[in-house]
């Protein structure tokens, strides 16, 4: 997937100001940066839930609004933030709607086996007949993985998975998506505020400083004293933990 | 995986029950609802043939029956829909300005013209429904209601106001007598020959049986759509043209019948959830039990006159809706189970592993 002069204006203002990058196949790259960065609009653009003014993005050789929509929805998965489901679903069904780009109203065989994968995957057997709506914050957010995994995709764009989960459900998700890249073979694009997640967790960072790229580059190259403490603008201290870069601020 | 299938099957069983109890209560109901009327008909006089009751059987009888059953599936199925795609619980028929959109039609058609047949009336309602439906979805989407009673509180201003219209068209035109036909529902004047329009509400409760995950899917939002594929307004209008064309071609005959759209879909998702695919069987029969319930309660109990339909699906609706509120009030959104063990071992697991992690 590449990426290039993409720009988004809203109301006259530029929130999203000519980026370009090309995202690594079968990695997990995190989009950070401070509020109204852009990074959120710039996942929105890449994965067609918003459309761009300018520029382009380019998803396996094609332009990403030539693609037809169904066939695009077996590639690319995206998750949203707006995804608080108020319907009385079980979370079966909601995996299920995971197959519609393959099999549309009829849920064949083959789909019942994927679906169960799934579940299984995200270990969700004891739930899979209760209702979203009953069940907590954690186990809503691996239950629309699992309909992700469903899907079958090979890009999964997550917005902010980490979203309103405590320390043990969004540390828990993180793992969850070094799984999906690691033993899945997934290319996992996420946006996330917590820079040491994404230190963590991730191989590639985007950091998104007023509507453009400030810096791309593999965990080691963005978290650094100077790159952070510029786009965050506040006082940045970097350790190593475990071979990675902690950051500090304060 | 085997256990698993196993598992999913004893589901598969626990949720038939209930359609095949409903269809069963359905089926008997609907054979005595035959025989309830001013004149005695018996089975014994149709089955040696006696030719008088044979062609009252034919001619009011069995139409009314079809006709109640064709409306209580269809107001219910419509008001399902409609629920489903504006992601409300409270959207309905009547709330969605729909059915007052079609008495408007069915003035404008007496008024245009004068000489009109059912069908010209049914296409002018069609159209007027559809309408009306459209702008008031596109209302609601483009304000977005940070509380979900604003949109049938909306709806029902919006309703009154196209309501306001046709009175006073009717008034201007000296229509009021001609039009108080359509504004009450009731069932007296379902004769052969005369009401064969609702039975286009079968294939169109068939079509949204098979759009029913797509239905699904938009209610789910506008992301949760474009992520699988799924064209998102193109559904959403295509849905409430469905519903708008059910409800249009009850009223045409029947005329304006409340409450079964809000409150039919609302009982059976507090059983069966809100998958269209496995409620929307229970939801029609529960609606044409209901429909046919009210209607055998208003022949009988001034008999042997009778009360319009709309007045008995008022009072018991009313009566029904207050219940569901109550019951939401004091258990959230929680689903009614039928003893179900499956349930009970559920929440053990869950209260060991994320105790305590409600927000």
């Amino acid at each position: 997937m590449r990426i290039h002069e993409l720009t988004k204006q809203y109301d006259g203002k530029t929130v999203v100001d000519a980026v370009s990058f090309s995202i690594p196949k079968g990695k997990v790259i995190s989009l950070i940066g401070p509020n109204g960065a852009g990074k959120s609009t710039v996942m929105g653009m890449i994965s067609r839930l918003i459309a761009h003014d300018s520029g382009l993005v380019e998803f396996e050789g094609k332009d990403i609004g030539k693609w037809k929509s169904k066939e695009l929805s077996k590639r690319l998965a995206i998750l949203t933030q707006s995804n608080n489901i108020q319907m009385k679903l079980t979370v079966r069904e909601l995996v299920s709607f995971g197959r519609f780009p393959y099999s549309g109203n009829r849920i064949t065989p083959e789909d019942s086996a994927i679906i169960d994968r799934a579940i299984a995957y995200m270990e969700l057997e004891a739930f899979q007949d209760r209702f979203i709506d009953e069940l907590s914050g954690g186990q809503r957010q691996r239950a629309m993985i699992a309909m992700v995994i469903a899907q079958d995709t090979e890009y999964v764009l997550l917005d902010e998975p980490t979203n309103n989960l405590d320390i043990y459900h969004a540390t828990n998700m993180m793992k969850i998506v070094r799984r999906l890249c690691d033993e899945l073979g997934k290319t996992v694009i996420l946006v996330l505020h917590e820079i040491n997640y994404a230190a963590f967790y991730s191989d590639y960072i985007c950091a998104f400083k007023n509507g453009s790229v400030a810096k791309f580059g593999t965990v080691e190259e963005v978290i650094t004293k100077e790159n952070l403490s510029d786009i965050y603008q506040v006082d940045f201290e970097i350790l190593n933990i475990a071979g990675k870069p902690l950051s500090i601020y304060y | 995986m085997l256990t698993n299938s196993i598992h999913q099957e004893a589901i598969f069983i626990k949720g038939i029950r209930s359609t095949l109890i409903l269809a069963g209560a359905l089926m008997a109901l609907s054979v005595l609802s035959l025989f309830v009327g001013v004149i005695d008909l018996t089975p014994a006089a149709l089955f040696t043939g006696n030719l008088e009751q044979l062609s009252i059987f034919l001619t009011s009888r069995l139409p009314r029956l079809l006709a109640i059953l064709c409306t209580g599936i269809g107001m219910s199925v419509a008001g399902l829909i409609m629920q489903q795609l504006c992601s409300n619980k409270f959207v309905s028929p009547t709330t969605g300005a729909t059915i007052s959109s079609a008495q408007l039609g069915i003035l404008l058609a007496l008024l245009f013209m004068p000489q009109s047949t059912l069908w010209s009336r049914a296409i002018f309602a069609f159209a007027t429904a559809v309408g009306g439906t459209w702008i008031f979805v596109w209302f609601i989407q483009r304000i977005q209601f940070k509380d979900a009673v604003m949109v049938p509180l909306v709806g029902i201003m919006f309703g009154n106001v196209i309501g306001g219209i046709t009175s006073y068209l009717a008034y201007q035109y000296d229509m009021t007598q001609a039009l108080a036909s359509w504004l009450v529902g009731h069932f007296s004047l379902v004769l052969k020959g005369r009401y064969e329009i609702v039975w286009l509400t079968v294939p169109l409760v068939v079509l949204a049986f098979l759009f029913a995950n797509h239905f699904n899917i938009v209610g789910l939002g506008k992301d949760f759509s474009k992520n699988l594929g799924v064209p998102y307004n193109v559904v959403l209008f295509l849905g409430l043209t469905l519903a708008a064309m059910i409800t249009a071609s009850i009223v045409v005959v029947v005329g304006a019948i409340s409450y079964i759209g809000l409150i039919v879909p609302n009982v059976v998702a507090m059983f069966k959830g809100d998958n269209i695919r496995g409620t929307l069987v229970d939801t029609a029969l529960f609606g044409a039990l209901f429909v046919l319930v009210c209607d055998m309660i208003g022949r009988v109990v001034i008999f042997p006159y009778e009360l319009p339909i709309e007045l008995i699906v008022g009072i018991l609706g009313s009566l029904i809706f207050i219940g569901l509120l109550f019951y939401r009030l004091k258990h959230g959104r929680k689903a009614v189970r039928l003893g179900s063990p499956s349930s009970s071992s559920c929440s053990c697991p869950v209260s060991a592993l994320e105790g305590g992690e409600e927000a």
